[in-house]
């Protein structure tokens, strides 16, 4: 059985003067459980309106999206990471994992053992401002892990840090997932990055978004960050496709003047 | 040097720091210093209108105490209990309280209970008020004139209208206080609720948390440093406009007495007042806005 079955028509925002932004059309794939699939797409092409879809944030679209057979925002609480670690200021390490796990959770001491295993036992008890970047999303990890949810939801959350700290992190994710058995789906721009941590790749085109390109990696794990495999396989990926290449790397020169869904308002 | 002393204080009160504060016997040399000055002018100006501190401490614990027995005083010896004060206070008769007190600690006290209800049913109203305010802009563009119209209303003409409507009476008073504190508590909170974050509050949508969860653990926080802020301002405001709101016929409150010492020309007993007056607004910043603020700050360190 799937854990996400995806069909969306057709998503619009409205903007504030009355027009109109196609933000997704015809984005349609399935994931079975278990599997950790990279959407990779250039920005403005609607990843992140994607996974406010599945999260159940935002209700409002043409299509059908089922969890496990639900609706989003009914059935089991998914895990998500943001783009920013986004911790309650006001709350420790240890009572920001706590504030979104079940009750199950906190008897089966899961906010504890996930902070011990990302490597923060020693600041369970600080204030994230104490924390620095790197920590603070390894927090939000833990956060997104302590439900052990059916599926979790990325959206770019390794972008703006250092590649060692990143890599690190991207270990601990790939831990958890194998650890816990989770299903993924982690937004990305970042070819090398879908490359390093996926089982599959799926490529949005620019807006309106929906799925170019559907392509297992394959390659054994675990895998070394920027080895001789997985260049060739980038490489042979870009020689076959180079139009999608061509979007992601005018995507990343562009990125802080793309259009974003969320300036268009209407969330 | 003062000037950085206070500075000092200042950032103190925002973030408790040890290294900052300036020590308790720095304090207690600088009220010496104080009384001192005070003393030497008082003795050398040799006035009924100047007392020294001396006169002034003998005139408030005369008055603190339950009998008052001054000889030429201007009223007879009246016993009054605890239970005199919640009724001077708030109209209800409360039995079994029957300690007696002086003057001084009535009147305070009365005085004190008045300006609690006052701040409390303030802070109550105007938060729910300003909160509703920020997140609903429809609601703020319908009654934004209503608040600017709260704010610019002079508080004696609030208070005089109370008292045609209701009665020279004590919850006349009371409400009248409040009315005057609640449009200010409204626009800090309208400015704490309309900086809310949504970023946080889609975490909190995202990983579905109770609406009491949202409540405490998301919403509220962010409303906290807006809620200190008003606490503040209101208390002294709430505190010092109770004072002006007595002079208008009561027969008890602080205000009143002032106005009966003023008239018989009582500068000591006055100034009693005035220091009886501090003393409890310096208790009740120790204890409660301190803790609370500090509260607040915490997770700023």
């Amino acid at each position: 059985m799937n854990v996400l079955d995806v069909d969306i028509r057709r998503k619009n925002f409205v903007s504030s003067n009355g027009g109109e932004f196609v933000a997704i059309a015809d984005m349609k794939f399935a994931v079975p459980r278990g599997q950790f699939v990279c959407i990779i797409g250039p920005s403005g092409s609607g990843k992140t309106t994607f996974l406010q879809i599945v999260s159940g944030l935002d209700p409002k679209f043409d299509g059908e999206v089922r969890i496990a057979g639900q609706a989003p925002g009914m059935g089991p609480r998914l895990g998500y990471m943001f783009q920013s670690p986004r911790l309650m200021p006001w709350l420790t390490v240890r009572q920001n994992v706590e504030l979104v796990a079940t009750h199950r959770a906190v008897g089966q001491g899961m906010p504890q053992k996930l902070l011990e295993q990302v490597g923060l036992a020693e600041f369970i008890d600080s204030y994230p401002n104490r924390l620095s970047g790197g920590m603070q999303r390894r927090v939000a990890l833990a956060r997104a892990f302590v439900n052990e949810p059916p599926l979790l939801l990325l959206d770019e959350p390794f972008i703006s840090l250092d590649t060692p700290v990143a890599d690190k992190l991207r270990g601990i994710l790939l831990d958890q997932w194998r650890a816990r058995g989770a299903t993924i789906v982690f937004v990305t721009h970042d070819l090398r990055e879908a490359i390093q941590l996926s089982d599959r790749l799926l490529f949005m085109s620019a807006s309106p978004g929906r799925v170019v390109l559907d392509v297992p990696v394959p390659l054994d794990r675990p895998r070394v960050p920027e080895s001789a495999e997985s260049e060739a396989f980038r490489a042979q990926l870009l020689a076959q496709y180079p139009a999608l290449l061509a979007g992601l790397e005018k995507s990343r020169l562009q990125d802080g003047e793309a259009v974003r869904p969320a300036a268009l308002g209407a969330a | 040097m003062t000037a950085e002393v206070g500075a000092r204080g200042r950032v103190r009160s925002l973030v408790p720091s040890r290294a900052s504060f300036p020590g308790w016997g720095v304090r207690l040399f600088s009220l010496l210093l104080l009384l001192t000055l005070w003393h030497v002018s008082a003795m050398r100006a040799d006035s009924h209108f100047y007392p020294t501190p001396i006169a002034v401490a003998k005139a408030g614990w005369a008055m603190a105490r339950p009998v008052q027995q001054t000889p030429g005083s201007y009223t007879v010896p009246v016993k009054r209990t605890v239970g005199d004060v919640i009724r001077a206070a708030t109209m209800i008769e409360v039995t079994g309280l029957s300690v007696q007190i002086g003057e001084l600690p009535y009147h305070i006290g009365v005085t004190l209970i008045r300006a609690t209800i006052a701040f409390v049913v303030a802070m109550i109203l105007g938060s729910v008020v300003g909160i509703m305010l920020g997140r609903k802009p429809m609601l703020n563009w319908l009654f934004d004139s209503w608040i600017v119209l709260g704010l610019n209303m002079p508080a004696l003409v609030t208070a005089i209208l109370c008292y045609i409507y209701l009665g020279l009476n004590t919850w006349a008073l009371i409400l009248a206080v409040a009315i005057n504190k609640i449009p200010l508590v409204a626009v800090t909170m309208r400015e704490g609720a309309s900086a809310i974050e949504p970023e946080l509050i889609q975490v909190g949508r995202a990983f579905r948390l109770s609406t009491m969860q949202m409540m405490r653990k998301v919403f509220l926080p962010q409303l906290y440093p807006y809620f200190m802020a008003s606490w503040r301002t209101g208390l002294a405001l709430v505190w010092k406009i109770v004072l002006v709101f007595e002079l208008f016929g009561f027969s008890n409150g602080v205000g009143f007495v002032l106005q009966l010492h003023f008239q018989l020309g009582n500068v000591d007993r006055l100034l009693a007042y005035a220091v009886g007056f501090i003393a409890v607004v310096m208790v009740i910043e120790a204890l409660v806005t301190r803790p609370l603020e500090r509260r607040a700050t915490l997770w700023r360190l």
